[in-house]
């Protein structure tokens, strides 16, 4: 059953992610009132861009090819410490939380690199935003953490056990104060980390204004897709980490606990698409008010949580 | 039914923070008055068996402090024909900080007071203080005058959160008196903003300061 597990762990984290991103685009197409692009539209992009050459900028060194890989291969990893649905990651050790906080740090760390190593000032212009606004969000998903291992009853703070806690807990135990809180917080910081409105906006045409989008404004081809598909992965890997803490439920049967993550995950999607149908793009200077007040959400648990 | 309550209060305490970040004051009043209408539910949620006293308090509340006050508020803001606070003494970020320090520290407060046996679980106590200071850094902070009433209307939430707990001992007349007492105050305040408005063009509070025979 463990190695099924692993399988099934694999299988979603592979192929799942751009399902969510057209999930995500065809609901504000709805609400837009358009048809909008098919729902396996990522899919025929990455196939497309796969198919491509490259062009490398002579300015540009070896860090500007490595980049995007570096980020993927480390998102890719941060998605083997999560756990999915009531299952187990499938690799689990104590302490790996903060090793999953600095890889998604390091994918953070080569993308910016990248965009400064092209030279160009409207890339390191973004490279700072992300930077910035990153740190804003890392103090939220730490405090989240220290809810979860507080709540946990295992011995080792893990990723898995804690975040599988708020499961073995019954439904009349948990402290639905600070869990609510912890989930607004770290939606949030989902919004914030996946580059969606209202901290930036994935379609937007204006370097001025992009933050993520601007940065990789030099990649093409293949290193393009592998943004794109990264991108898609840590979208897949916040979500599931969210969904732990919003909808602690299981069923007990293997196939539909599985079931229920992937439906859950779709509603996940469907959520964030709601969120940028109805809300315009946050001025730049509010973001940091934003991303501060998701914090203090994470921290306002904590604190109940202590009490 | 404490995990309710706990939940509103929880609600009550980000109403809070969303107060001292807000720039629109229309934002600002719908704060105010949706934390009035929490509070009005609070007041049905707290006791164990409902009575028409009860019933007619919350009522009363929801109703002064959810329409009324607003509506009075709203008024006066047309009339001003201002939008937002734009200077305030404190930017926005280090006042929401403020009070979620003091938000910690009335977490803190309430965890040291010999509180009685049914209340240390609720979050009453600490929403009170946090509600209260929230309170006093908008009528401190703030400039305009109608920024500062909706402060006076946040402190008022606070002390009403507190007089939750003591719900079984106010007498009814105290408490619609209070409720009274909140209306004709903002009532005339709103008065006096017209008539600041009506005679300087301007709502900025540090001006009276200077007012000279």
């Amino acid at each position: 059953m463990t190695i099924l597990t692993i399988l099934i762990h694999l299988l979603l984290l592979l192929s799942m992610p751009p399902l969510l991103l057209g999930v995500i685009s065809k609901t504000k197409a709805r609400f837009a009132g358009r048809t909008g692009q098919p729902v396996l539209q990522l899919y025929y992009d990455l196939a497309r861009l796969l198919r491509k050459g490259m062009v490398f900028s002579t300015a540009t060194t070896w860090v500007f090819r490595a980049g995007p890989l570096v980020t993927l291969a480390s998102i890719l990893i941060a998605g083997l410490l999560v756990p999915l649905g009531r299952f187990n990651s499938p690799i689990h050790f104590t302490g790996d939380l903060v090793l999953f906080a600095y890889l998604l740090g390091l994918a953070r760390f080569f993308t910016t690199s990248a965009a400064l190593d092209t030279g160009s000032s409207f890339e390191g212009m973004g490279a700072a935003r992300e930077v910035m606004f990153a740190c804003f969000s890392e103090p939220a998903i730490f405090l989240a953490f220290l809810v979860l291992a507080r709540l946990s009853t295992a011995v080792t703070v893990s990723l898995s056990p804690m975040l599988l806690g708020p499961l073995t807990v019954p439904l009349g135990g948990l402290p639905i104060a600070s869990l609510g809180l912890v989930s607004a917080g770290l939606f949030v910081v989902l919004l914030a980390e996946n580059c969606r409105i209202p901290i930036d906006d994935p379609n937007t045409h204006l370097e001025l204004t992009m933050i993520h989008e601007v940065m990789v404004l030099d990649h093409s081809g293949p290193l393009l897709g592998a943004i794109l598909y990264g991108a898609a992965v840590k979208l897949f890997i916040l979500s599931a980490v969210v969904l732990h803490i919003v909808l602690p439920f299981q069923t007990g049967w293997f196939v539909a606990d599985w079931a229920l993550f992937v439906f859950e995950m779709l509603g996940v999607a469907v959520a964030i698409g709601i969120v940028e149908s109805v809300m315009a793009r946050l001025q730049l200077r509010h973001v940091p008010t934003l991303l501060v007040a998701a914090s203090l959400l994470c921290g306002f648990g904590f604190l109940l949580m202590l009490r | 039914m404490v995990s309710v309550l706990n939940m509103l209060l929880v609600v009550v305490l980000l109403l809070n923070l969303f107060v001292l970040g807000a720039s629109r004051i229309r934002a600002l009043i719908q704060a105010a008055a949706l934390q009035g209408v929490l509070l009005g539910l609070m007041l049905v949620l707290v006791h164990e068996h409902l009575t028409v006293r009860v019933i007619i308090i919350g009522v009363a509340t929801i109703l002064i402090k959810g329409s009324v006050i607003p509506q009075i508020l709203f008024k006066a803001l047309r009339e001003a024909q201002i939008k937002r606070e734009i200077e305030p003494i404190i930017g926005f970020l280090p006042s929401i900080l403020l009070g979620a320090l003091g938000t910690a520290a009335s977490i803190g407060l309430a965890a040291r007071l010999p509180l009685g046996a049914g209340h240390a679980q609720l979050l009453i106590v600490p929403a009170a203080f946090s509600t209260i200071f929230t309170g006093f850094l908008l009528l401190t902070l703030r400039i305009k005058a109608i920024t500062q009433v909706i402060g006076y209307l946040v402190l008022e939430n606070g002390i009403f959160i507190f007089g939750l707990l003591l719900i079984e001992a106010v007498p009814f007349l105290v408490e619609l008196g209070v409720l009274l007492d909140l209306f004709v105050g903002v009532f005339v305040i709103s008065i006096i903003i017209h008539h600041i408005n009506y005679q300087f063009a301007s709502l900025d509070t540090r001006r009276l300061s200077t007012l000279k025979e």
